[in-house]
């Protein structure tokens, strides 16, 4: 059980039932399309990026409760940052779930994202966590208009 | 859910299946997972393997390693020998009139791409129709669209109730004189409905249409016979029913497999090649270019002398039994929703849960050793059917116990838990 729920901790399984900002923004600039198709795990990302600054973000769709948690905490941390910051936080949370962060981890400076820590213990579903995070990112680099992370 | 339990076990010793004696064959069953036994519900994808399978596999490369069907030398005569031994030993498996009716495959998947292409090309034209069910894995779906965007036909889809059961009345509708094949799964591998295939058969015959049977998942669970079926074709894989990966049959009648032109060339398949023009060999050798895959080959022959010696109604007393005691059991989770509810069904309890996601399921069975399969198992078509994105499956093979049901009960009530 202890290693269920360093997977499955509290603040992922809240994110999950009551996901934030799950909704679609209607003026949004960026609408990114983030799929794995194997898992089924599907959603849709809407960014707001005014000058080089995300002023607002939303997601929709369905998956595990991974990857919607992912997504969830994703968009309340991106608020008002700018795309060099969206990216830096990019390379960290990839860096924590694929377990390259070992002994390093910085809680603090972490915070909300610290929850993801236990993923890099469960190799398969690392894609489920990182795939908002590439939608995301794609959505930055005005990239395709559909991301998969299988 | 013990006393289900108790009940069934008392079933099975009735009719002798010996279940413990059966695992003591399949070594990997003994093995721990993160410190806890093994219990193994994914055998929809893959079953494990007996000993005596292993056993032929070391010793053909220990004793035989050769190539065959050229060679004049003494292991070749003798892999030739035992390779060819298997094609008869299939042949008898499945009641086929003759051998050359056996074409080994890598696969069921292959065994249809066989038939898409050759059949295919021979019969369907523009305007023509290939016609699939509602419920059929990726294998029997993709390769009929790729025959049917290179001809010009038409893929028409026979649809299926809200238990997953194939409507005949829809069938008997879509059966007309531009249909020029039919191909049905002999078992749903995402639903685990046995299909009425023996009467689907008459219904195409009588319009003088052929039929294929993707049999992947029949096949594991009861004995076929193709001449009681009078399909024209039978497609199986090795690795789902006991035997190695790599290989498997295409069983065509010989009439059917006489009139089809070659499908891949290459040596072995060919009669004498000059630049000019090239003659090919009789069937089954006219489908088999290339070496083959000797080894597991003859390893499957070891699967089948094995399957053999099994008390097949007491193997099917045993699985039913299992199926029962599973689906009344998970019907008591109040979160849980089985998907496929035929009334003729194998092996297979295909399940959603409220506000879980089949993978979270999956990660948290796996915790405590227990293997299924999450996903979309390759029918996304089935999936869409019902308006969901995938389920969690659990798949039972002979060797499964009363004993891991419970345990898949109680890592479900963990599930519940986790996400309560």
């Amino acid at each position: 059980m202890s290693d269920l729920r360093s997977l499955y901790q509290e603040i992922i399984l809240d994110h999950n039932k009551n996901p934030r900002n799950f909704k679609k923004l209607t003026d949004a600039t960026k609408t990114v399309e983030g799929f794995n198709p194997l898992c089924g795990d599907h959603y849709m990302l809407y960014l707001k990026v005014e000058e080089g600054v995300i002023k607002d973000i939303a997601f929709q769709g369905s998956g595990c409760a991974i990857s919607k948690a992912s997504a969830s905490i994703m968009t309340t941390i991106l608020k008002e940052k700018t795309k060099a910051e969206a990216e830096r936080l990019f390379e960290t949370f990839h860096k924590l779930v694929t377990g390259e962060l070992a002994g390093e981890v910085n809680f603090e400076e972490l915070g909300k994202l610290a929850a993801f820590a236990g993923v890099s213990e469960f190799p398969v579903r690392v894609k489920c966590a990182s795939l908002p995070w590439h939608a995301m990112r794609s959505a930055l680099d005005e990239k395709a208009e559909t991301v998969s992370t299988e | 859910m013990s006393s289900v339990a108790h009940e069934h076990t008392s079933l099975a010793v009735e009719t002798g299946f010996d279940v413990e004696r059966i695992r003591n064959d399949f070594p990997i069953l003994k093995r721990l997972i993160r410190g806890k036994p093994l219990v193994y519900l994914d055998n929809a994808a893959t079953s494990q393997k007996p000993q005596v399978v292993i056993d032929a596999l070391v010793e053909y490369y220990q004793t035989e390693n050769s190539n065959i069907h050229r060679g004049v030398h003494f292991l070749s005569e003798l892999a030739t020998q035992a390779y060819e031994d298997v094609r008869v030993k299939a042949q008898r498996f499945i009641n086929a009139s003759q051998s050359r009716e056996i074409v080994f495959v890598r696969g069921a998947t292959e065994a249809i791409n066989l038939v898409a292409s050759s059949f295919g090309r021979a019969n369907v034209k523009e305007g023509d129709e290939v016609l699939i069910s509602g419920m059929e894995h990726h294998s029997n779906i993709v390769p009929w669209q790729l025959l049917c965007d290179q001809r010009g036909a038409h893929l028409r889809v026979i649809p299926i109730t809200d238990a997953g059961e194939i409507r005949l009345e829809e069938y008997e509708r879509l059966l007309t004189d531009r249909t020029k094949i039919v191909a049905l799964a002999h078992v749903s591998n995402a639903l685990g409905t046995v299909n009425p295939i023996r009467q689907m058969i008459q219904m195409a015959h009588r319009k003088g249409i052929p039929v294929l049977v993707d049999g992947a998942q029949g096949i594991p669970h009861f004995r076929v016979d193709v001449r009681d079926l009078n399909c024209d074709f039978y497609a199986f894989s090795s690795h789902k029913m006991f035997g190695p990966t790599g290989v498997g049959i295409l069983y065509g009648k010989q009439e059917m497999l006489e009139a089809m032109p070659p499908y891949q060339g290459g040596g072995d398949m060919i009669r004498s090649v000059s630049f000019e023009r090239t003659t090919f060999h009789d069937i089954p050798y006219r489908f088999e270019a290339g070496t083959p895959n000797i080894a597991d080959g003859i390893a499957f022959g070891a699967t089948l002398d094995y399957l053999n010696k099994l008390d097949w109604q007491a193997v099917s007393g045993h699985e039913h039994a299992l199926l029962e005691h599973a689906t009344e059991a998970v019907s008591t989770i109040r979160e849980l929703r089985i998907i496929g509810t035929a009334k003729e069904k194998a092996g297979v309890v295909s399940f959603v849960m409220d506000e879980v996601h089949p993978h979270d399921i999956g990660t948290i069975l796996d915790q405590e050793g227990i293997a299924i399969r999450t996903g979309h198992h390759c029918a996304q078509p089935v999936m869409n059917r019902f308006g969901i994105p995938a389920t969690a499956r659990a798949s039972f093979a002979f060797y499964n116990t009363h004993e891991e049901v419970d345990r898949l009960v109680w890592g479900i009530q963990k599930v519940v838990e986790v996400f309560k």
